[in-house]
């Protein structure tokens, strides 16, 4: 797909969570996660190029979530919010990934699970610091200095969503056409050549875990904002096992995949949780099921595929 | 044609029982094309693997440039000038030709920037006129998983020369490659190394290739070098003839 096609379907993209927002107010909340949550997913998917699973990146999302939890009373303002917990998160991708990056497949996304399990407990657990289960409360943060009002902030905060996810998503392109991003395929397809050409695949897969941990941290920092509650959960399994379910849904061909996963996931989830209670998430594994069985390359497979290019 | 490229000493390897180098003596010349035979299983590929960094030699010394290089990461010896090809192609099965080759290229000029495209227009070009070189024009849009093993070898090596190497060591860069077609990718290749100035060591089993292009032979036989001079008198010694040749070929292809 040639770039100026996809800037068009991005831009349509982008124009349809802006129609859905104005013409149904509730839906801003929904659209606001469903896009934090694309960034994430986004991460995601540079891993998968290089065909490794992260099942514990919920870790990040949750660390920069409690970063602004932990900040907003005395830093209220979310263009100070959001960069300290993408780079928070960003920093401890660094260190999570100097040791995860030695392993690959199976132990690659067992140890970020593991990890991600050890930081949950944490939080669960140091109940004088973290609140437990009962999470904490996030004060609305100001933009620019201005308190706005409900209605105000639940926009500012979309629009921020959507600002940083076409940032995300442009980087991501750049990056995954750069030698750095092409070597991730590489890792995938033939690791051994990396090193014998005098490339440390290590390194690569580091950089590609750091940008993933940043842009997790973005979405904590952004979700923390939107629901103004932070609680364990964020960082449970099922968090991180949503992000790569959203991957695949969306499709890991492109980057806008990601966030086409996130916003059908979301709207799936809060239709299907309204229309049919408990069975949304039997809903949801039937289109999982579907997609795996017949659209390999997720929503944005069969997007290109109806543009006519093969995905 | 004198100066010593690469010194290998005494080198010393064993698994388990099996002596893959069992005291290794060889001065690769600079600017020589230096022909490995011998018997499958007598250490000629462990041999590669010990100067690439590989596999670490139990005994020895390797001295490259006048460097000693024992110890050192794969990626540290690619970074002084020695760079392999496979037996069996390494390439990377989800690109195109030319971005193999142009990852090459940007292994060697700078991987580590992440805005700029791996296709910028310096090192296409770069990776196009290599693929030139080797006459793989016709194929740089084809993906490396598509192509037949002729053309893999040649991708495999143009991927080598691509880090303008000092050294190439070279494994078997003729096997699966049909029989109709072997002189003349050799014949490039070798084109392609004079003018490259590159010194090659090669792992040979065609004796046709080696009598034609090698301006020394090395026997290799059980881990240790059996006999080592100018192709016509190493290829016509009755005893290489009767341990090496004649086990590995039945007879054919007996000297050039």
């Amino acid at each position: 797909m040639n770039s100026r096609t996809e800037a068009f379907l991005a831009a349509l993209l982008a124009l349809a969570v802006l129609a859905a927002a104005s013409t149904t107010p509730w839906l801003v909340f929904v659209l606001t996660l469903a896009l934090a949550k694309g960034i994430a997913v986004l991460g995601i998917l540079l891993l998968l190029r290089a065909g490794q699973v992260s099942f514990g990146h919920a870790l990040f999302v949750a660390f920069s979530a409690y970063t602004v939890a932990f900040l907003a009373p005395k830093l209220g303002d979310a263009t100070l919010l959001l960069p300290i917990g993408a780079l928070f998160a960003g920093v401890l991708g660094l260190l999570v990934g100097l040791f995860v990056v030695r392993y690959r497949e199976i132990f690659f996304g067992m140890l970020n699970l593991a990890l991600s399990m050890v930081f949950y407990s944490l939080l669960e657990k140091l109940y004088t610091i973290t609140k437990g289960t009962d999470g904490i409360r996030v004060p609305a943060a100001t933009f620019l200095g201005r308190t706005l009002d409900r209605h105000g902030y639940e926009w500012a905060l979309l629009l921020t969503a959507l600002a940083l996810a076409i940032l995300c998503a442009v980087f991501a392109r750049f990056y995954l056409a750069s030698p750095m991003g092409q070597a991730l395929s590489g890792i995938k397809t033939r690791e051994a050549r990396l090193e014998f050409m005098g490339v440390s695949a290590r390194r690569v897969l580091l950089s590609a875990y750091v940008i993933s941990a940043v842009m997790a941290g973005m979405s904590g920092a952004l979700i923390a904002m939107t629901s103004r509650h932070v609680t364990p959960h964020l960082g449970y399994w099922t968090a991180s096992g949503e992000l790569v379910f959203i991957a695949i849904l969306g499709g890991a061909g492109g980057v806008i995949g990601p966030f086409l996963g996130a916003i059908v996931f979301e709207l799936v989830r809060v239709y299907a949780a309204a229309s049919f209670a408990d069975a949304w998430q039997l809903i949801l594994g039937v289109v999982l099921l579907l997609v795996i069985l017949f659209a390999r390359g997720g929503l944005w497979g069969m997007v290109l595929k109806l543009c006519g290019r093969r995905a | 044609m004198s100066e010593v490229l690469l010194s290998a000493k005494g080198l010393r390897l064993a698994f388990g029982g099996v002596k893959a180098a069992d005291g290794i003596d060889l001065d690769v010349l600079d600017g020589e094309f230096l022909a490995i035979i011998g018997p499958n299983g007598a250490g000629k590929t462990t041999f590669i693997n010990m100067t690439t960094g590989y596999l670490k030699p139990q005994g020895g010394e390797i001295h490259f440039a006048g460097e000693r290089i024992l110890g050192l990461s794969p990626r540290a010896i690619v970074r002084r000038g020695i760079a392999r090809s496979f037996q069996l192609p390494q390439l990377f099965t989800e690109h195109t030709v030319l971005e193999n080759a142009a990852m090459a290229v940007a292994a060697r000029e700078g991987f580590f920037s992440a805005l700029k495209p791996l296709l910028r227009p310096a090192w296409r070009e770069e990776a196009m006129d290599l693929l030139a070189r080797f006459g793989l024009t016709a194929i740089a849009g084809t993906r490396a998983d598509a192509l037949n093993e002729g053309a893999r070898k040649l991708a495999d090596i143009a991927m080598a020369v691509a880090l303008r190497p000092r050294l190439l060591l070279m494994d078997e860069p003729t096997s699966g490659v049909a029989a109709s077609e072997k002189m003349e990718i050799v014949e490039r290749l070798a084109t392609v190394l004079r003018d490259a100035r590159v010194t090659a060591v090669f792992v040979e089993h065609d004796m046709e290739v080696v009598g034609r292009f090698a301006d020394r032979v090395a026997v290799w036989s059980q881990g240790r070098i059996a006999a080592l001079g100018q192709p016509e008198r190493i290829l016509n010694d009755p005893d290489v003839r009767r341990e090496v040749i004649g086990i590995e070929t039945g007879g054919r292809h007996a000297a050039a």
